[in-house]
């Protein structure tokens, strides 16, 4: 073997330097977006990729992309859409970003098109919808079940064709906007407040790479990797999270993850991978072990008026959705996911610990194969199950965090002491509230992709002088960098990333105590100490044992930020369970929990949530926001509303 | 519950490597990939191997196992004997970096070379109509994952690096197929652009890249037979044929874009007559010529493609996906010899004299 000859880890270092205007990190949908806005702007762009250009987790996302275009249904709209987020999030989600993402998904899918996107397609042409759990209308745009592939190739093609502009006009197809695959950023750096480059190492050398650039976009996705069961991928570890909080930028919500409720739990080693919400929404029913169709006991007070009482109320939905109400299949995620939970605790489970998932009894074998093809090669190939046969076995999953970094609504921009940091996708917080609904992602990294992508750049004009890079800090980071590799009596990092997983999936899982809480900042703590430890064996080339090795403190950090907030939030709502306060508290829906980092630890404070515009209120019945404010806010609604209704009879008398 | 199972893996960098062999663990249920997993975890952590969504859905994954290539997280370990070896090595097309991880940049570089979806100039963004039949054969070729392992089974390339330059390999003849069946696209010259620029004639169509396409995407039925047809078709147009034996050679009217540096299999015959048949296998238009006379001319007989043939003018060979160890016929391997007397282009001597 050769590894001996690259552990010359301590000889003379060197640096690749690159200058760029902006630098995304993250290749999925939103920094591919972001990416494409800042050269349309005229920035010269990086897009820093921690995988293969076009490998990002986006792929992931089967079901389609949440725009309100009214193809299917006429009467959807930005605000029947924005009502259904708002829902969804269970009225935590930051009302701006909210209206912004209803408002303008429909033109960031129809843009797609003109990049070279195919969607499926209704009878007049236009671009097909889909139902899913929690939007009122049909109003997925899909591709089949593999809409996030084309989401991300048509993005990935895009950026190829704006390298081809540049190759004509400039003679090089790196000329603007370049992808430097397989690359992983591990710091930041500053000039006083303002970001000034990223530091990191090319995977496939061990060499490191300095990009110096006054504007950086975070869009490195969530953090799934820190839980045991999960449909995220290796890439999944919280960079970007744990990134913005060493550059002095803030966390919201990182207390509500979303359980998927539909994984797959056998066989073991596929446990956690994603059976789409597509299955539902085409007709597919979840049964216990006694063959009951159970979600009709599940459906909560707040959504009791739009959820079907009977399975035969359920059934016409389907081909009659305007005079019946919904399935309760196609609750909102969090609650489908705690149905599950329930009913595999009360004994009525799968041999492997989920639940029933049957497609096959509901429609024909042909249908089933043209409308849901990967799921149903992912089982033939997968668990050997012929999804047109026999039902399928599913339990909840980690997926997706809703919370992220505290951002600007409207530009992306990062709160907190540092400026020229933005953010979009999965890594920004806010926009979800307490629980995402499926669809909304992919519409959400389009929408405020391209608005990162555009602020920073506007930024980067309004900017006098260029920030620049202190040696100090690339020391640093080089020796932090190493460090693993330097040590040779440290643990081996994928015991500690399993004894992570083992404390996040056991005591900061779907449904959480405050003892349990408690226990896992003790442990995070413990492990923090191992971590500082770590050593990884073999060289600087794909070394994939020192990769992780550095990530692990990445993870570490933004699951003590879960772990705090879980622990201080007193109520249960969306992604966040807890069975010692079983409720809703309206007065902990005008609360966000903010993390920022002082020194090594993590600070949690609680923010007053931004105050809904009076117009975006009035959008809902007094009686569905009874559930969710406090009698004060009520009363304040109300005193608008008389004022109002004074207001146009005093006009009417004119 | 696990049994102990023996792996040979491929360890080593550009400088060289070896088969390494482990004993692991495997579970019920495990695919490759868990395997490689747990080995990261235990006997080799710095064991490099690409891989992301672990469900066949992002390709990233491939490497060659017991010499098919694969993709790690969809090949499960019940499709091995309990005692057999399972050797896995790297994709042998591309450059290694180490291990398992290979230098795909190849495909990236010709990726940016294929000319982009030109939007019609006309509609306006959410004024795209198209009906699903038309977009579906598109949406075929929009499954590719990007696994590659079309691109490391092709024979074109997987034994003959130099035809790099000039081949763009299967992945992108189907990019190329689908922006030409794309309803909206306002580029017309993609099937010549793939027959001139991407090498499209190298292709003989042994189908080993539909054969190992985990999306199960019809590479050559759906994607490479149509191009090369209706490239054909524009070359072996009855007029174009008639132009042909009117003009002298170098007057043909050209009918597609040529360029210089990809001698494609169809160009260089076309170039040489345009015709040649089973009987008179000379290759000589005179011959030919003369052993056409006589022929039944009321019978369809098919124009035959030469196969592509490499730098050195012999076939490639495709070991992994071939049924027998020599290369496949010059005459296609539809036909079987003796062939039936009425299908001979053969102009016996005295034939004439009998009627």
């Amino acid at each position: 073997m050769t590894n001996d000859s690259h552990r010359d880890t301590s000889a003379t270092t060197r640096i690749e330097r690159h200058h760029y205007d902006v630098v995304v990190i993250g290749a999925g949908g939103a920094g591919l977006r972001a990416a494409i806005e800042a050269r349309l702007a005229g920035k010269k762009t990086a897009i820093i990729s921690k995988s293969l250009f076009g490998k990002a987790h986006t792929v992931m996302a089967e079901g389609g992309a949440a725009a309100a275009m009214g193809n299917v249904n006429s009467r959807d709209s930005w605000q029947v859409h924005f009502r259904d987020t708002m829902r969804g999030g269970k009225f935590l989600n930051n009302f701006r970003m909210a209206e912004l993402h209803a408002k303008e998904s429909p033109q960031r899918i129809w843009e797609l098109e003109t990049y070279g996107a195919l969607f499926d397609r209704t009878k007049d042409g236009k671009i097909s919808q889909r139902n899913f759990g929690g939007h009122e209308y049909p109003r997925l745009a899909h591709v089949g079940d593999r809409t996030g592939l084309e989401l991300i190739r048509t993005l990935q093609q895009k950026i190829v064709s704006l390298q081809q502009e540049d190759k004509r006009d400039h003679g090089s197809y790196d000329a603007r906007i370049k992808v430097f695959a397989e690359t992983t950023i591990t710091e930041l750096l500053l000039d006083g407040d303002r970001v000034a480059g990223a530091f990191g190492y090319y995977r496939e050398s061990g060499e490191f790479v300095l990009f110096e650039a006054p504007a950086v976009v975070l869009a490195t996705g969530g953090v799934g990797r820190s839980y045991k069961v999960t449909s995220n991928s290796w890439e999944y570890t919280g960079d970007g999270h744990a990134l913005a909080l060493r550059a002095g930028a803030n966390l919201i919500n990182m207390e509500f993850l979303q359980f998927h409720p539909t994984g797959m739990v056998w066989p073991v080693s596929v446990k956690g991978i994603l059976v789409t919400e597509s299955v539902r929404g085409d007709g597919g029913i979840l049964k216990n072990s006694e063959g009951k169709r159970f979600m009709f006991d599940y459906v909560p007070d707040v959504f009791r008026k739009q959820y079907a009482e009977t399975p035969e109320e359920a059934d016409r939905w389907y081909t009659d959705p305007d005079n019946n109400r919904r399935p309760p299949e196609l609750l909102p995620r969090d609650e489908v996911a705690r149905a599950i939970n329930s009913e595999v605790k009360a004994g009525r489970g799968t041999p492997a610990g989920g639940v029933y998932l049957d497609i096959a009894s509901r429609l024909p074998a042909e249908e089933i194969r043209r409308r849901l093809p990967s799921m149903h090669h992912q089982f033939k190939g997968l668990a050997d199950v012929d999804i047109t046969k026999e039902p399928m076995e599913v339990g909840p999953t980690c997926h997706y965090v809703m919370g992220g970094i505290e951002v600007d609504p409207d530009s992306g921009a990062a709160y907190g002491s540092v400026r020229g940091l933005f953010a979009a996708g999965e890594v920004s917080g806010g926009m979800h509230g307490s629980n995402r609904l499926g669809g909304n992602s992919l519409s959400d990294l389009l929408v405020f992709g391209k608005r990162a992508g555009g602020h920073a750049a506007g930024y980067v004009d309004q900017l006098a002088a260029r920030p620049r890079v202190e040696v100090a800090a690339v020391e640093t980071a080089v020796e932090t960098a190493l460090a693993p590799l330097q040590r040779d009596t440290g643990e081996n990092p994928y015991t500690l990333q399993q004894d992570l997983q083992a404390v996040m999936g056991d005591l900061v899982g779907i449904i959480r105590r405050e003892a349990e809480l408690a226990d896992a900042l003790v442990r995070l703590a413990e492990l923090r100490e191992r971590v500082a430890k770590v050593s990884a064996a073999g060289g600087r080339r794909y070394n994939p044992g020192w990769h992780l090795a550095l990530d692990l403190r990445n993870m570490l950090v933004v699951s003590e930020c879960t772990a705090k907030a879980a622990l201080e939030r007193r109520e249960s709502r969306g992604g966040h369970t807890r069975e010692d306060y079983p409720t809703m508290d309206p007065q902990w829906r005008r609360l966000n929990l903010v993390c920022s980092l002082e020194g090594d630890t993590v600070r949690l404070d609680r923010k007053p949530l931004p105050k809904m515009r009076t117009e975006l209120l009035g959008l809902f019945d007094r009686a569905e926001l009874a559930k969710y404010l406090t009698d004060e806010e009520l009363a304040e609604f109300d005193a608008l509303a008389a004022a109002d209704a004074a207001d146009a009879a005093g006009k009417e008398t004119h | 519950m696990g049994t102990k199972r023996n792996f040979r893996i491929w360890r080593g960098d550009a400088d060289g490597g070896e088969l390494t062999d482990y004993a692991v663990e495997v579970n019920e249920g495990e695919v490759v990939l868990d395997v490689i997993h747990r080995l990261q975890a235990t006997d080799a952590p710095d064991l490099a191997c690409r891989w992301n969504c672990k469900a066949g859905k992002c390709g990233s994954c491939s490497m060659e196992i017991n010499g098919m290539p694969k993709l790690g997280c969809m090949t499960r370990m019940s499709t091995f004997e309990e005692d057999e070896t399972v050797t896995v090595t790297p994709l042998r097309t591309f450059p290694v970096i180490r291990d398992l991880v290979t230098d795909v940049s190849f495909n990236y570089e010709k990726a940016r070379e294929t000319p982009a979806f030109a939007p019609p100039a006309d509609l306006a963004p959410g004024d795209y109509r198209m009906q699903q039949v038309d977009v579906e054969r598109s949406q075929e070729f929009r499954k590719c994952i990007e696994c590659f392992l079309c691109q490391n089974v092709c024979h074109v390339i997987r034994d003959h690096d130099e035809n790099k330059p000039a081949f763009s390999g299967p992945r992108y003849f189907i990019r190329a197929a689908e922006l030409d069946m794309h309803p909206l696209d306002a580029k017309t010259d993609r099937k010549e652009y793939a027959q001139s620029e991407q090498g499209l004639g190298f292709c003989n169509i042994t189908k080993c890249c539909t054969e190992v396409c985990p999306e199960h995407i019809k590479i050559t039925d759906n994607g490479i037979i149509p191009m090369k047809e209706r490239v054909v078709d524009r070359r072996y147009d009855p007029l174009v044929w008639l132009g042909s034996k009117i003009f002298r050679r170098g007057q043909v009217p050209q009918t597609s874009v040529t360029s210089e540096h990809s001698p494609g299999a169809v160009r260089s015959n076309a170039a040489g007559g345009g015709l040649h048949s089973h009987a008179g296998g000379s290759h000589d238009p005179a011959a030919e010529t003369q052993a056409q006379q006589g022929v039944n001319w009321h019978r369809e007989v098919p124009h035959p493609t030469a196969p592509a043939v490499d730098a050195s003018g012999k076939l490639p060979l495709t070991e992994l996906t071939f049924d027998r160890a020599a290369a496949p016929s010059p005459f296609g391997d539809d036909v079987t010899f003796p062939l039936p007397p009425e299908h001979l282009n053969f102009a016996h001597p005295d034939q004439d004299q009998k009627h």
